[in-house]
This record gives structure tokens, sequence and C-alpha cells, in this order.
């Protein structure tokens, strides 16, 4: 390869830790940081932030001394429209009320099979709809509306 | 003896209508969820942890145990029908599980599986009586230094006995500690790394990063193997073993059980580590070690019994010391704080109906898994047959609802999502998610004991070498560290954790 990295995991992992590691001291470097004695509350957060750097760093020279499996696929298609449903749900929840965000997390959720049918899922999302409905709300008692705020009663 | 009337408090709290009703439903919901794929035991505990708040702690913690174990009982099924393991302990039962299922002899491994679970129920349950009183004893005698030391051992020891790369676990441990910083510093009330969400001044829920790395994260993994899942066996006969059969399982139960008792303490054990561990050990001490893999009932009865047990002797240190070993008991505290309860060693003098009630009825609800599930297996392996593409929006589902009923708070539910997407790219770079969350419920501990110590000690970080109890500690976490990376034995954990493939 020609950037010199032989094990792309350690390699990926490492810049991964190098960056969180590296944000959370810059953001920590504004907390008061106080003594061994009485530490406050930067003091913690910034040796966890560069331990978790240097780990980081560590990882990046390992991964030109030892090779390791290639870069993993990752399919977008999948993880894209699980976030979106959950989001979605997350927005339709108090607007559009509970029955309408479970239909649109499954049926949406269901898309990010690659053996997804539209009439199953529907059928499926129909049904946890009244099942959710009758025991979360009517059973259980949750706080979740029925219908949200889009629907003025 | 101590012994016997602390178990007669236990039998008496646990033997109460409503906590043996709680109990087995525990168990029948942790089976169920069990046998379905892509939900381990730390999503389904997590999913399921709203549902107890309504109860006593007691019936809670009950429940919750049972459906631990409820779900390592349902994840061996899964291994011996069709050869995929449930959940991370039930691996190696897939190795001779499946190919005595496939010589039609499915019904005799379930049963192995079955009466393993239960005679090892039943040895832990005396480790746990036995061992939990002088530990708790012992802990009581920890200041600070010693549980900040205690916390490091723990951390390392999952290090040590994670799979996979030592410096990816670390790496995940560090990012587990930092994101349990934030929220409000308990010392100074100054908010860290809230970025000006209200929502975070608590703190990131741990139900909200257990069902996203565990629930969200499993779920993406899942999406791309597009494995079916073929079930082989349509009628299970020959429940009961054979007297020879019970003749050949007597031994390796025996055996697994107590290895997986032993290694269910260590600090970063539990079931995993001891099922590996027990099947490794029988292979080498069996007359029929020749036969491994191809279908023999010491190869389930080892491991089986001895991830029951592993799973049974874990809560040791939670209960006693308040130190989780795993996620699942990293998420058993959360679950007892929740309800009000401090975990550590005051709880046994304190809340001695909660210590034994919960120690019994892990008894009791390991007979239930031996009475119930054999004669309603055949409906086990029909929820086998419900497809993945009609499963999992269920669990979105669930998970949604579950993480917003916590605060009713929105914030949660896009949270689990972002912690799902985390969970997944860190699983594709082979970076554990289980180190990361017992991180993340220890970082706030560490950090105030760390901070508590070296307030009585003046600023200086020799107090924790200079008390023996601390330093001993300390001592073990790093020897253990430094064994580990020795060439000759990291080939071996390599080897005992299978990461050959």
């Amino acid at each position: 390869m020609a950037v010199g990295f032989r094990n792309p995991k350690d390699f990926g992992s490492g810049l991964l830790f190098f960056a969180l590691g590296g944000v959370c001291v810059v953001i920590a470097r504004n907390y008061p940081m106080g003594s061994a004695q009485s530490m406050g509350p930067g003091y913690f957060p910034i040796m966890l932030g560069s331990l978790l750097a240097l780990n980081g760093v560590a990882l990046v020279i390992r991964s030109f001394l030892r090779s390791g499996t290639g870069f993993p696929k990752i399919s977008w298609r999948g993880i894209l429209l699980t976030m979106a449903a959950i989001v979605l749900f997350g927005l339709l929840l108090k607007t559009a009320g509970l029955p309408i965000a479970v239909i649109v997390l499954v049926v949406i959720g269901a898309c990010a099979s690659s053996q997804f049918r539209l009439w199953p899922s529907l059928a499926l999302a129909v049904a946890l709809s009244v099942f959710c409905v009758l025991i979360f709300v009517q059973a259980l008692g949750l706080p979740i509306p029925l219908l949200g705020s889009w629907f003025p009663d | 003896m101590d012994l016997f009337s602390n178990l007669s408090i236990g039998f008496a709290t646990a033997l109460t209508l409503s906590n043996i009703l709680y109990c087995f439903m525990g168990v029948l919901l942790g089976t169920l969820i069990g046998v379905l794929p892509g939900l381990g035991p730390v999503a389904t505990i997590a999913m399921l942890l709203p549902t107890t708040f309504a109860l006593s702690p007691v019936s809670a913690l009950i429940m919750l145990a049972g459906i631990y174990y409820g779900a390592q009982y349902g994840g061996s099924t899964t291994a011996i029908l069709i050869n995929l393991p449930g959940e991370a302990s039930s691996v190696v039962t897939t190795l001779d599980g499946y190919q005595l299922a496939l010589k039609g002899r499915a019904g005799a491994a379930l049963a192995t599986a079955a009466i393993g679970s239960f005679c090892a129920g039943t040895i832990a349950t005396c480790v746990l009586a036995l061992f939990a009183p002088p530990l708790a004893e012992l802990a009581l005698k920890f200041g600070p230094a010693e549980y900040a030391s205690l916390v490091i051992l723990g951390l390392i020891a999952s290090v040590v006995l994670a799979h996979g790369s030592l410096l990816r676990a670390t790496g995940m441990i560090i990012l587990g500690l930092i994101l349990g910083l934030v929220g409000t510093d308990i010392n100074t009330a100054y908010l860290r790394y809230t970025f000006d969400f209200s929502e975070l001044a608590d703190g990131i829920g741990f139900v909200v990063v257990a069902m996203g790395m565990f629930g969200i994260g499993e779920i993406m993994l899942n999406l791309e193997q597009s494995a079916t899942r073929t079930v082989l066996v349509k009628r299970i006969s020959g429940l009961m073993p054979t007297r020879e059969d019970l003749k050949r399982i007597i031994g390796p139960i025996l055996r697994g059980s107590v290895l997986g008792s032993f290694l269910g303490i260590l600090p970063g054990g539990g079931a995993v580590l001891a099922s590996f561990a027990a099947y490794s050990l029988e292979k080498k001490v069996s007359k029929y070690a020749s036969e491994f893999g191809t279908g023999v009932l010491e190869g389930v009865a080892a491991p089986e019994s001895a991830n029951n047990a592993g799973a049974q002797t874990s809560f040791i240190p939670m209960l006693t010391l308040g130190i989780p070993s795993n996620p699942v008991m990293a998420l058993m505290i959360g679950a007892m704080i929740i309800h009000g309860i401090q975990p550590g060693p005051l709880v046994m003098s304190k809340q001695p109906a909660l210590f034994w009630g919960v120690i019994v009825s892990m008894w009791i609800g390991n007979l239930f898994l031996l009475i119930l599930n054999l004669p309603i297996i055949g409906l086990w392996v029909r929820m086998l047959r419900v497809p993945y593409r009609l499963l999992y929006p269920t669990i979105l589902v669930f998970c949604g609802i579950g993480v917003y009923s916590l605060n009713n708070a929105q914030f949660d539910i896009y949270l689990m999502a972002l912690f799902g997407l985390l969970g997944y790219l860190f699983s594709k770079l082979e970076c554990e998610p289980a180190p990361l969350m017992l991180g993340f419920i220890l970082g706030p501990m560490l950090e105030e004991y760390v901070r508590r110590a070296l307030l009585l000690a003046k600023g200086d970080p020799l107090t924790f070498v200079r008390r023996p109890i601390s330093a001993t500690l300390l001592a073990v976490a790093v020897l253990s560290l430094f064994v580990v990376m020795m060439p000759a034995l990291r080939r071996k954990r390599e080897e005992a954790f299978g990461d050959d493939k």
C-alpha cells in the first residue's frame, strides 16, 4: 500500500482515538484544573483525554509495524436508513403521536433490510402500533400522546 | 450456622408469590428474547429495564437476574438448533451442540444444557453464599484508595480477559471513562462536555449507551449479513437423556461448574470466559477428547454449566463491592441505583432480604428453566422461524419507546441512534463495545475515589502504593497486564478465545 500502514483497523481506530482524545483535552482546557490534592473539574478530563490520544498514537504506530486484515466494508444503506428511522421516530413522537411514529419507524427501518417487502412490513407496522398503544399507553400509562400537536382537538 | 440462616432469609423473600411470579416472568422473557436472534443479554436487560421501575427493588432485581440467565439459556437453544449462538457465551456450544442436532440428538443436547445449567446454578448459589459475606467484610475495610485501585484492577482485568487487541480494548475503556465524565461534576457542580444541552446535565444515561451500542449497533451489523436461518430440526424427540448419557455428562458438569464459578468471580470474567475455558479443559481431560467437535454431549455439558455458573458468580463482586465485572453487571448496578440502592459492601448487612433473596431466586429461576423449558421447547423452535426482517423493526420500536420512557425526552432517542452508529463503527474496527460500557459505568466511581483518596493523602499519589491492600490490588493489575503481553501467553489467549479465524 502506498501510504505505508499495514493494519487498516489499527490505523483507523488509532486515528479515531487520537481525534476523540484531542477534542476531549481541547475542550477541558477551559475547565478549572485544580491541584492533585483538590482536583478541579478539568483534572480528570485532561488526564483521560491525553491517555486516549496517546493510546491512539500507539495504535497508529503499530499499524505500520504489524500487518492485519483490510478495511472493513461499510454498508451505508442499512446504517443511514436505521438512523433516519430512529430520528424520525423521535421527531414524530410528540408532533404526530405514537401510532404514526411507530408506523414510520417500522416501515423506514424495514427498508434497511435487503429483503424488504412492503406489504408484510406495513402489516407489522400497523400491528405493532396497535400493540404499543394498548400496552405502553393504555396498560402502562406512559405519557406519550396518541395524537400529537399536529392534530388540534 | 450463619449460612443457613442467611439462606432461609433468602428463601423467605424469594418464595413470596409475587417474587416467584417475577422470577418466572424474567426467566420466560429472557429465554424468549435469548432465542430471538440479534439480541444479547445486555440489550435485553436495557430494553426491559423500564418495565421494572414500578416494582419493588427486590422484585426488580429478581426479574432482571431472571432475564439474564434466561437469555443465557435461550442463547444455547439457538446454538444447538441452528448453529447460531444467541450470545457470546454460547459460541462454544455450537461446536458440539449443532453436530448433535445434525445426528438427530438435539433433544439430548438441549436436556444436557438444561441439566448442566441447573447443577451449575446450584453449585454457584452455594459459592455465592459462602464467598460473598467474607468479601463484603473485607470490603468494609476499604477506603477510597483501595476502591480506586480495585476499579483500576477491574478495568485492566476486563482488557486482559477480553478478546482481540489489547491496545484497542484499552482505548475503548478510556473512551468509556471519558463518556462517564459528561454532565455535572459532583464536587464542584461544574458542567462538563454538555455542549449546552440541558439534557446532558445529569450525564449520559447508561441505558441509552447500552441500547445504542448493543441493540441498535447490533442491528446495523446484522443487516449486512443476509444469512437465512434454517431450522433443521422439525420435531424434537428423545428429550430424556439415557442413563449412559447421564454417566457421561456428570463429570463435565461438575468440572464446568467449579471452573465457571471461579472464573465468574474474577473482575472482567463472567460467562463468556467460563464457557471457553471449560470447553478447553474438557477437551484435555475427557476420555472422548478425540471426538470433540463431532457431536459429543460432554462438549455441550461443560461450557453450558460453566457459563451458567460464571453468570451467577459474577454477581459476587457486584453485590459485595459494588464493582461490576461485565456489562450485564454494570446494567444491574445502574438498575440498583435507579431503585435507590447504593451497591457496595453495605447492601448485605443493611438489606439482607434483598441480597439473599436475589441469590436464592437464581436457584429457583434455574429450576424453572429446567422444568419449564423442556416441555415448551416446541414453542421456542417456532420462535426461531421468525424472519429477521420482521424482527428487527420490532426491536427498534421497543428500543425507541423504552429509551424515551426513561426521561420522556426525545433527546435520548437521538443519542441512542448516535451510540448505535458508534457501536457499529467500532465493531467494524474490531473494537469491542463491552470494555467501553464498563469504563462508562466505572468512570464516575474512579474519579470520585481517586479525588477522595488524594484529598486524604494531601495530594501524594504514593498513597495508592503505601496502603497494603491498595498496593496488592495494583500489583495484581500490573502483573496481569505484563503476563498477557508476553508473547507465549498471548498466543495461548488468542487460542482460548478462538481468535484464529
